[in-house]
Protein backbone atom coordinates (compact mmCIF):
# COMPACT_ATOMS: atom_id res chain seq x y z
CA UNK A 1 0.00 0.00 0.00
CA UNK A 2 2.87 2.35 0.77
CA UNK A 3 5.07 1.31 -2.11
CA UNK A 4 4.48 4.62 -3.88
CA UNK A 5 6.37 6.29 -1.01
CA UNK A 6 9.48 4.12 -1.32
CA UNK A 7 11.21 6.00 -4.18
CA UNK A 8 11.22 9.13 -2.02
CA UNK A 9 13.70 7.58 0.39
CA UNK A 10 16.22 8.41 -2.32
CA UNK A 11 17.65 11.91 -2.12
CA UNK A 12 17.30 12.58 -5.83
CA UNK A 13 13.58 11.87 -5.91
CA UNK A 14 12.88 13.89 -2.78
CA UNK A 15 14.96 16.75 -4.13
CA UNK A 16 12.84 16.83 -7.29
CA UNK A 17 9.56 16.56 -5.39
CA UNK A 18 10.56 19.34 -2.98
CA UNK A 19 11.47 21.52 -5.95
CA UNK A 20 8.03 20.99 -7.44
CA UNK A 21 6.22 21.70 -4.16
CA UNK A 22 8.16 24.78 -3.11
CA UNK A 23 6.50 27.28 -5.47
CA UNK A 24 3.06 26.13 -4.32
CA UNK A 25 3.86 26.81 -0.67
CA UNK A 26 5.17 30.25 -1.57
CA UNK A 27 2.10 30.86 -3.74
CA UNK A 28 -0.06 30.25 -0.68
CA UNK A 29 2.19 32.05 1.77
CA UNK A 30 2.69 35.39 0.04
CA UNK A 31 -0.91 36.37 -0.84
CA UNK A 32 -2.27 35.20 2.51
CA UNK A 33 0.49 37.15 4.26
CA UNK A 34 -0.36 40.36 2.42
CA UNK A 35 -4.13 39.92 2.81
CA UNK A 36 -3.97 38.85 6.45
CA UNK A 37 -1.52 41.54 7.49
CA UNK A 38 -3.35 44.42 5.85
CA UNK A 39 -6.73 43.16 7.05
CA UNK A 40 -5.44 42.64 10.57
CA UNK A 41 -3.43 45.84 10.88
CA UNK A 42 -5.81 48.21 9.13
CA UNK A 43 -9.31 46.80 8.91
CA UNK A 44 -9.96 44.60 11.93
CA UNK A 45 -11.87 46.44 14.65
CA UNK A 46 -9.86 47.83 17.56
CA UNK A 47 -10.03 45.99 20.88
CA UNK A 48 -12.22 47.63 23.54
CA UNK A 49 -9.52 47.22 26.21
CA UNK A 50 -6.21 47.24 24.37
CA UNK A 51 -7.06 49.57 21.52
CA UNK A 52 -4.83 49.23 18.51
CA UNK A 53 -1.83 47.61 20.24
CA UNK A 54 -3.55 44.22 20.19
CA UNK A 55 -2.78 44.06 16.46
CA UNK A 56 0.62 42.54 17.15
CA UNK A 57 -1.40 39.36 17.73
CA UNK A 58 -1.35 38.90 13.95
CA UNK A 59 2.37 38.20 14.11
CA UNK A 60 2.81 36.91 17.63
CA UNK A 61 0.23 34.09 17.61
CA UNK A 62 1.07 32.62 14.18
CA UNK A 63 4.78 32.71 15.01
CA UNK A 64 4.22 30.97 18.36
CA UNK A 65 1.94 28.34 16.82
CA UNK A 66 4.43 27.63 14.07
CA UNK A 67 7.31 27.46 16.56
CA UNK A 68 5.52 24.52 18.17
CA UNK A 69 4.38 23.24 14.78
CA UNK A 70 7.96 23.17 13.51
CA UNK A 71 9.01 21.22 16.58
CA UNK A 72 6.18 18.71 16.10
CA UNK A 73 7.31 18.28 12.50
CA UNK A 74 10.83 17.65 13.73
CA UNK A 75 9.61 15.17 16.33
CA UNK A 76 7.56 13.18 13.80
CA UNK A 77 10.44 13.22 11.31
CA UNK A 78 12.87 12.18 14.06
CA UNK A 79 10.62 9.29 15.06
CA UNK A 80 10.26 8.12 11.45
CA UNK A 81 14.00 8.46 10.88
CA UNK A 82 14.93 6.47 13.96
CA UNK A 83 12.31 3.73 13.60
CA UNK A 84 12.46 3.19 9.81
CA UNK A 85 16.12 4.22 9.43
CA UNK A 86 15.40 6.84 6.76
CA UNK A 87 18.29 9.31 6.38
CA UNK A 88 16.16 11.93 4.68
CA UNK A 89 13.84 12.12 7.67
CA UNK A 90 16.82 12.93 9.89
CA UNK A 91 17.91 15.54 7.35
CA UNK A 92 14.47 17.14 7.76
CA UNK A 93 15.10 17.47 11.48
CA UNK A 94 18.33 19.34 10.81
CA UNK A 95 16.67 21.45 8.11
CA UNK A 96 13.71 22.53 10.24
CA UNK A 97 15.52 23.34 13.47
CA UNK A 98 16.91 26.81 12.61
CA UNK A 99 13.58 27.92 11.14
CA UNK A 100 11.72 26.80 14.24
CA UNK A 101 14.27 28.61 16.39
CA UNK A 102 13.71 31.86 14.47
CA UNK A 103 9.92 31.51 14.77
CA UNK A 104 10.32 30.97 18.53
CA UNK A 105 12.49 34.07 18.76
CA UNK A 106 9.92 36.10 16.83
CA UNK A 107 7.20 34.88 19.19
CA UNK A 108 9.26 35.82 22.25
CA UNK A 109 10.29 39.19 20.82
CA UNK A 110 6.81 40.25 19.67
CA UNK A 111 5.42 38.92 22.94
CA UNK A 112 7.80 41.17 24.88
CA UNK A 113 6.85 44.11 22.66
CA UNK A 114 3.20 43.40 23.41
CA UNK A 115 3.80 42.83 27.11
CA UNK A 116 5.43 46.19 27.77
CA UNK A 117 2.34 48.34 27.02
CA UNK A 118 -0.14 45.73 28.27
CA UNK A 119 1.42 44.25 31.40
CA UNK A 120 4.01 46.93 32.08
CA UNK A 121 6.89 44.48 31.83
CA UNK A 122 9.07 43.29 28.96
CA UNK A 123 9.40 39.89 30.59
CA UNK A 124 7.78 37.92 33.41
CA UNK A 125 8.76 34.45 34.50
CA UNK A 126 5.33 32.96 34.08
CA UNK A 127 4.77 29.40 32.85
CA UNK A 128 3.99 30.12 29.19
CA UNK A 129 6.92 32.50 28.63
CA UNK A 130 9.37 30.30 30.51
CA UNK A 131 8.39 27.13 28.64
CA UNK A 132 8.62 28.99 25.31
CA UNK A 133 12.11 30.15 26.28
CA UNK A 134 13.01 26.55 27.12
CA UNK A 135 11.77 25.63 23.63
CA UNK A 136 14.22 28.13 22.17
CA UNK A 137 17.06 26.63 24.20
CA UNK A 138 16.11 23.12 23.11
CA UNK A 139 16.14 24.26 19.46
CA UNK A 140 19.59 25.80 19.94
CA UNK A 141 20.82 22.60 21.60
CA UNK A 142 19.63 20.53 18.63
CA UNK A 143 21.30 22.89 16.16
CA UNK A 144 24.54 22.87 18.18
CA UNK A 145 24.52 19.08 18.48
CA UNK A 146 23.97 18.61 14.74
CA UNK A 147 26.79 20.99 13.87
CA UNK A 148 29.21 19.38 16.34
CA UNK A 149 29.41 16.06 14.52
CA UNK A 150 31.54 15.89 11.38
CA UNK A 151 29.84 12.66 10.24
CA UNK A 152 26.44 14.04 9.25
CA UNK A 153 24.71 10.64 9.33
CA UNK A 154 25.58 10.30 13.02
CA UNK A 155 24.76 13.96 13.50
CA UNK A 156 21.25 13.42 12.12
CA UNK A 157 20.65 10.46 14.39
CA UNK A 158 21.90 12.28 17.48
CA UNK A 159 19.77 15.32 16.66
CA UNK A 160 16.74 13.05 16.19
CA UNK A 161 17.22 11.47 19.61
CA UNK A 162 17.57 14.87 21.25
CA UNK A 163 14.44 16.10 19.44
CA UNK A 164 12.43 13.18 20.81
CA UNK A 165 13.78 13.75 24.32
CA UNK A 166 12.73 17.40 24.16
CA UNK A 167 9.24 16.77 22.77
CA UNK A 168 7.87 16.62 26.33
CA UNK A 169 8.16 20.42 26.31
CA UNK A 170 5.38 20.78 23.74
CA UNK A 171 2.43 19.70 25.90
CA UNK A 172 3.98 21.68 28.76
CA UNK A 173 3.87 24.85 26.64
CA UNK A 174 0.37 24.19 25.40
CA UNK A 175 -1.14 23.42 28.80
CA UNK A 176 0.98 25.90 30.77
CA UNK A 177 -1.88 28.40 30.79
CA UNK A 178 -4.23 25.72 32.16
CA UNK A 179 -1.98 24.11 34.75
CA UNK A 180 -0.55 27.31 36.23
CA UNK A 181 -1.88 30.65 37.28
CA UNK A 182 -0.29 32.64 34.45
CA UNK A 183 -0.25 36.25 33.35
CA UNK A 184 -0.37 35.06 29.73
CA UNK A 185 -3.97 34.59 28.59
CA UNK A 186 -5.56 31.20 28.08
CA UNK A 187 -6.35 29.39 24.85
CA UNK A 188 -8.73 31.16 22.49
CA UNK A 189 -8.77 28.92 19.42
CA UNK A 190 -6.85 25.73 20.21
CA UNK A 191 -9.55 24.24 22.39
CA UNK A 192 -12.65 22.07 22.01
CA UNK A 193 -15.00 25.00 22.36
CA UNK A 194 -16.24 28.08 20.53
CA UNK A 195 -13.35 30.46 19.94
CA UNK A 196 -13.32 33.22 22.55
CA UNK A 197 -12.61 35.85 19.92
CA UNK A 198 -14.87 37.85 17.64
CA UNK A 199 -15.10 36.69 14.03
CA UNK A 200 -13.95 40.05 12.65
CA UNK A 201 -10.68 39.68 14.57
CA UNK A 202 -10.42 35.91 14.19
CA UNK A 203 -10.56 35.60 10.40
CA UNK A 204 -7.42 37.68 9.65
CA UNK A 205 -5.67 35.74 12.44
CA UNK A 206 -6.54 32.43 10.79
CA UNK A 207 -5.33 33.78 7.44
CA UNK A 208 -2.01 34.80 9.03
CA UNK A 209 -1.68 31.35 10.64
CA UNK A 210 -2.14 29.72 7.22
CA UNK A 211 0.42 32.14 5.78
CA UNK A 212 3.03 31.41 8.46
CA UNK A 213 2.44 27.69 8.07
CA UNK A 214 2.86 27.82 4.29
CA UNK A 215 6.00 29.92 4.71
CA UNK A 216 7.34 27.37 7.20
CA UNK A 217 6.73 24.68 4.59
CA UNK A 218 8.51 26.72 1.93
CA UNK A 219 11.56 27.41 4.13
CA UNK A 220 11.78 23.79 5.31
CA UNK A 221 11.75 22.52 1.72
CA UNK A 222 14.36 25.13 0.76
CA UNK A 223 16.72 24.12 3.57
CA UNK A 224 15.95 20.45 2.98
CA UNK A 225 17.09 20.78 -0.63
CA UNK A 226 20.24 22.59 0.50
CA UNK A 227 20.96 19.88 3.02
CA UNK A 228 20.57 17.20 0.35
CA UNK A 229 22.93 19.00 -2.02
CA UNK A 230 25.52 19.44 0.74
CA UNK A 231 25.44 15.89 1.99
CA UNK A 232 25.13 14.19 -1.40
CA UNK A 233 27.60 16.48 -3.18
CA UNK A 234 29.68 13.53 -4.30
CA UNK A 235 26.82 11.82 -6.14
CA UNK A 236 26.72 11.89 -9.96
CA UNK A 237 23.26 13.47 -10.09
CA UNK A 238 24.39 16.40 -7.94
CA UNK A 239 27.54 16.88 -10.02
CA UNK A 240 25.43 16.88 -13.19
CA UNK A 241 23.00 19.35 -11.63
CA UNK A 242 25.80 21.72 -10.67
CA UNK A 243 27.38 21.43 -14.12
CA UNK A 244 24.03 22.17 -15.75
CA UNK A 245 23.45 25.16 -13.50
CA UNK A 246 26.89 26.63 -14.18
CA UNK A 247 26.48 26.06 -17.93
CA UNK A 248 23.20 27.92 -17.82
CA UNK A 249 24.75 30.73 -15.83
CA UNK A 250 27.85 31.04 -18.02
CA UNK A 251 26.23 30.25 -21.36
CA UNK A 252 23.70 33.02 -21.00
CA UNK A 253 25.80 35.46 -19.01
CA UNK B 1 20.73 -10.12 34.73
CA UNK B 2 20.59 -8.62 38.21
CA UNK B 3 24.11 -9.93 38.68
CA UNK B 4 25.25 -7.90 35.66
CA UNK B 5 23.73 -4.77 37.22
CA UNK B 6 25.55 -5.38 40.51
CA UNK B 7 28.83 -6.12 38.74
CA UNK B 8 28.71 -2.88 36.73
CA UNK B 9 27.89 -0.85 39.85
CA UNK B 10 30.71 -2.57 41.79
CA UNK B 11 33.19 -1.92 38.97
CA UNK B 12 32.26 1.74 38.78
CA UNK B 13 32.36 2.30 42.54
CA UNK B 14 35.68 0.48 42.99
CA UNK B 15 37.16 2.39 40.07
CA UNK B 16 35.92 5.67 41.49
CA UNK B 17 37.28 5.01 44.96
CA UNK B 18 40.69 4.30 43.50
CA UNK B 19 40.67 7.82 42.05
CA UNK B 20 39.04 9.63 44.91
CA UNK B 21 39.73 13.11 43.61
CA UNK B 22 37.22 12.41 40.84
CA UNK B 23 34.50 12.08 43.43
CA UNK B 24 35.62 14.79 45.78
CA UNK B 25 36.32 17.55 43.25
CA UNK B 26 32.69 18.08 42.17
CA UNK B 27 31.66 18.02 45.85
CA UNK B 28 34.25 20.67 46.73
CA UNK B 29 33.03 22.70 43.79
CA UNK B 30 29.49 22.44 45.16
CA UNK B 31 30.55 23.62 48.60
CA UNK B 32 32.73 26.45 47.32
CA UNK B 33 30.09 27.79 44.93
CA UNK B 34 27.53 27.87 47.71
CA UNK B 35 30.04 29.60 50.00
CA UNK B 36 30.62 32.27 47.36
CA UNK B 37 27.03 33.46 47.43
CA UNK B 38 26.91 34.87 50.98
CA UNK B 39 30.25 36.50 50.28
CA UNK B 40 29.03 38.00 47.05
CA UNK B 41 25.47 38.94 47.91
CA UNK B 42 25.73 39.90 51.57
CA UNK B 43 25.38 38.01 54.80
CA UNK B 44 21.86 39.06 55.81
CA UNK B 45 20.31 35.82 57.14
CA UNK B 46 16.82 36.71 56.01
CA UNK B 47 17.97 37.30 52.44
CA UNK B 48 20.12 34.16 52.44
CA UNK B 49 17.38 31.89 53.73
CA UNK B 50 15.09 33.32 51.04
CA UNK B 51 17.44 32.45 48.17
CA UNK B 52 19.14 29.40 49.73
CA UNK B 53 17.05 26.70 48.01
CA UNK B 54 17.63 28.25 44.61
CA UNK B 55 21.36 28.58 45.20
CA UNK B 56 21.72 25.01 46.43
CA UNK B 57 19.74 23.70 43.48
CA UNK B 58 21.67 25.68 40.88
CA UNK B 59 24.97 24.68 42.48
CA UNK B 60 23.83 21.05 42.44
CA UNK B 61 23.04 21.36 38.73
CA UNK B 62 26.42 22.90 37.95
CA UNK B 63 28.44 20.41 39.97
CA UNK B 64 26.45 17.60 38.34
CA UNK B 65 27.54 19.01 34.98
CA UNK B 66 31.16 18.86 36.09
CA UNK B 67 30.90 15.27 37.19
CA UNK B 68 29.31 13.93 34.01
CA UNK B 69 32.66 13.79 32.25
CA UNK B 70 33.52 10.62 34.11
CA UNK B 71 30.25 8.85 33.39
CA UNK B 72 31.18 7.23 30.09
CA UNK B 73 34.46 8.85 29.10
CA UNK B 74 36.87 6.40 30.71
CA UNK B 75 34.96 3.42 29.39
CA UNK B 76 34.81 5.00 25.96
CA UNK B 77 38.56 5.59 25.91
CA UNK B 78 39.63 2.12 26.99
CA UNK B 79 36.99 0.29 24.94
CA UNK B 80 34.95 -1.26 27.72
CA UNK B 81 31.94 0.76 26.55
CA UNK B 82 32.02 -1.11 23.26
CA UNK B 83 32.33 -4.37 25.18
CA UNK B 84 29.23 -3.44 27.14
CA UNK B 85 27.42 -2.69 23.91
CA UNK B 86 28.18 -6.04 22.31
CA UNK B 87 27.68 -8.07 25.49
CA UNK B 88 24.62 -10.36 25.69
CA UNK B 89 23.16 -8.18 28.44
CA UNK B 90 20.75 -5.46 27.45
CA UNK B 91 22.57 -2.15 27.05
CA UNK B 92 19.60 -0.37 28.62
CA UNK B 93 20.05 -2.36 31.81
CA UNK B 94 23.83 -1.88 31.95
CA UNK B 95 23.42 1.84 31.32
CA UNK B 96 20.94 2.07 34.20
CA UNK B 97 23.59 0.44 36.38
CA UNK B 98 26.20 3.01 35.35
CA UNK B 99 23.86 5.94 35.99
CA UNK B 100 22.92 4.47 39.39
CA UNK B 101 26.60 4.19 40.31
CA UNK B 102 27.14 7.75 39.11
CA UNK B 103 24.27 9.00 41.26
CA UNK B 104 25.65 7.33 44.38
CA UNK B 105 28.93 9.13 43.72
CA UNK B 106 27.49 12.57 42.95
CA UNK B 107 23.86 12.94 44.02
CA UNK B 108 24.15 11.07 47.30
CA UNK B 109 27.08 13.20 48.59
CA UNK B 110 25.06 16.33 47.74
CA UNK B 111 22.20 14.95 49.84
CA UNK B 112 24.54 14.16 52.71
CA UNK B 113 26.21 17.58 52.68
CA UNK B 114 23.01 19.59 52.28
CA UNK B 115 22.38 19.96 56.04
CA UNK B 116 25.75 21.69 56.50
CA UNK B 117 25.07 24.00 53.57
CA UNK B 118 21.60 24.75 54.91
CA UNK B 119 23.29 26.00 58.07
CA UNK B 120 25.66 28.15 56.00
CA UNK B 121 22.66 29.75 54.36
CA UNK B 122 20.50 30.10 57.50
CA UNK B 123 17.79 27.79 56.25
CA UNK B 124 14.99 26.79 58.63
CA UNK B 125 14.20 23.17 59.44
CA UNK B 126 10.93 22.61 57.58
CA UNK B 127 12.24 24.44 54.53
CA UNK B 128 15.38 22.35 54.72
CA UNK B 129 13.29 19.19 54.83
CA UNK B 130 11.51 20.25 51.65
CA UNK B 131 14.91 20.98 50.08
CA UNK B 132 16.18 17.56 51.08
CA UNK B 133 13.16 15.78 49.62
CA UNK B 134 13.34 17.69 46.35
CA UNK B 135 17.06 16.91 46.09
CA UNK B 136 16.33 13.26 46.86
CA UNK B 137 13.82 13.10 44.02
CA UNK B 138 15.59 15.51 41.68
CA UNK B 139 19.25 14.46 41.67
CA UNK B 140 18.50 11.06 40.10
CA UNK B 141 16.54 12.86 37.37
CA UNK B 142 19.55 15.12 36.80
CA UNK B 143 21.86 12.11 36.57
CA UNK B 144 19.58 10.43 34.03
CA UNK B 145 19.03 13.50 31.87
CA UNK B 146 22.72 14.34 31.98
CA UNK B 147 23.56 10.81 30.97
CA UNK B 148 21.50 11.30 27.79
CA UNK B 149 23.51 14.42 27.05
CA UNK B 150 26.82 12.70 27.77
CA UNK B 151 25.89 9.74 25.59
CA UNK B 152 25.11 12.11 22.72
CA UNK B 153 28.35 14.08 23.04
CA UNK B 154 30.79 11.36 24.08
CA UNK B 155 32.44 11.08 20.69
CA UNK B 156 32.91 14.80 20.17
CA UNK B 157 36.13 16.60 20.95
CA UNK B 158 34.72 19.75 22.54
CA UNK B 159 31.67 18.09 24.05
CA UNK B 160 31.77 19.81 27.42
CA UNK B 161 29.93 23.07 26.77
CA UNK B 162 27.58 21.35 24.34
CA UNK B 163 26.61 19.02 27.17
CA UNK B 164 25.53 22.00 29.25
CA UNK B 165 23.54 23.40 26.31
CA UNK B 166 21.69 20.12 25.95
CA UNK B 167 21.22 19.23 29.58
CA UNK B 168 20.32 22.52 31.25
CA UNK B 169 17.11 23.31 29.32
CA UNK B 170 15.86 19.80 30.08
CA UNK B 171 16.60 20.31 33.80
CA UNK B 172 14.69 23.57 34.06
CA UNK B 173 11.31 21.94 34.88
CA UNK B 174 12.91 20.06 37.79
CA UNK B 175 14.45 23.28 39.06
CA UNK B 176 11.12 25.09 38.79
CA UNK B 177 9.09 22.42 40.60
CA UNK B 178 11.71 21.98 43.33
CA UNK B 179 11.92 25.67 44.11
CA UNK B 180 8.12 25.95 44.02
CA UNK B 181 7.92 23.14 46.58
CA UNK B 182 10.52 24.75 48.81
CA UNK B 183 8.85 28.16 48.57
CA UNK B 184 5.55 26.57 49.60
CA UNK B 185 7.30 24.98 52.57
CA UNK B 186 8.83 28.32 53.50
CA UNK B 187 5.33 29.82 53.72
CA UNK B 188 4.11 26.84 55.76
CA UNK B 189 1.89 25.48 52.98
CA UNK B 190 1.57 21.89 51.85
CA UNK B 191 3.97 20.90 49.10
CA UNK B 192 3.07 17.25 48.62
CA UNK B 193 1.58 18.07 45.21
CA UNK B 194 4.92 19.38 43.93
CA UNK B 195 6.71 16.38 45.39
CA UNK B 196 4.24 14.11 43.64
CA UNK B 197 4.98 15.84 40.34
CA UNK B 198 8.71 15.47 40.94
CA UNK B 199 8.14 11.83 41.78
CA UNK B 200 6.21 11.39 38.55
CA UNK B 201 9.07 12.97 36.61
CA UNK B 202 11.49 10.66 38.38
CA UNK B 203 9.47 7.57 37.51
CA UNK B 204 9.09 8.66 33.89
CA UNK B 205 12.80 9.40 33.58
CA UNK B 206 13.91 6.16 35.26
CA UNK B 207 11.78 4.11 32.88
CA UNK B 208 12.39 6.02 29.63
CA UNK B 209 15.83 7.62 29.88
CA UNK B 210 17.88 4.38 29.78
CA UNK B 211 16.43 3.64 26.34
CA UNK B 212 17.38 7.10 25.13
CA UNK B 213 20.85 6.72 26.66
CA UNK B 214 21.38 3.34 25.01
CA UNK B 215 20.20 4.67 21.64
CA UNK B 216 22.49 7.70 21.97
CA UNK B 217 25.45 5.49 22.87
CA UNK B 218 24.80 3.38 19.80
CA UNK B 219 24.91 6.56 17.71
CA UNK B 220 28.07 7.94 19.32
CA UNK B 221 30.07 4.72 19.50
CA UNK B 222 29.89 3.46 15.95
Amino acid sequence: MWKWLHPYAKAEKSYALSGKLMPWFLAIALPTFVVGLIWGLAFAPADYQQGDSFRIIYIHVPAAMMAMGAYSTMAIAAFIGLVWQIRLAEMTVAATAPIGAVYTFIALFTGAAWGKPMWGAWWVWDARLTSELILLFVYLGIIALYNAFSDKVLAGRAASILTLVGVINLPIIHFSVVWWNTLHQGATITKFDKPSMAMEMLVPLLIMIVSFAAFLGFMVLYRFRNEILQRESHRPWVIDLVKLASLKANGRG
Amino acid sequence: MFNAFVQVVRKDLIGAFRQQSEILNPIWFFIIVITLFPLGIGTDPALLSRIAPGIIWVAALLSALLSFERLFKDDYIDGSLEQMMISPHSLTWLVSAKVFAHWTLTGLPILVISPILAIFLSLELNTFWALFLTLLLGTPILSLLGAIGVALTIGLRKGGVLLSLIMLPLSIPILIFSTMAIDAAAFGQSYTGMLALLGAMLVATITLAPYAIAASLRVSVS
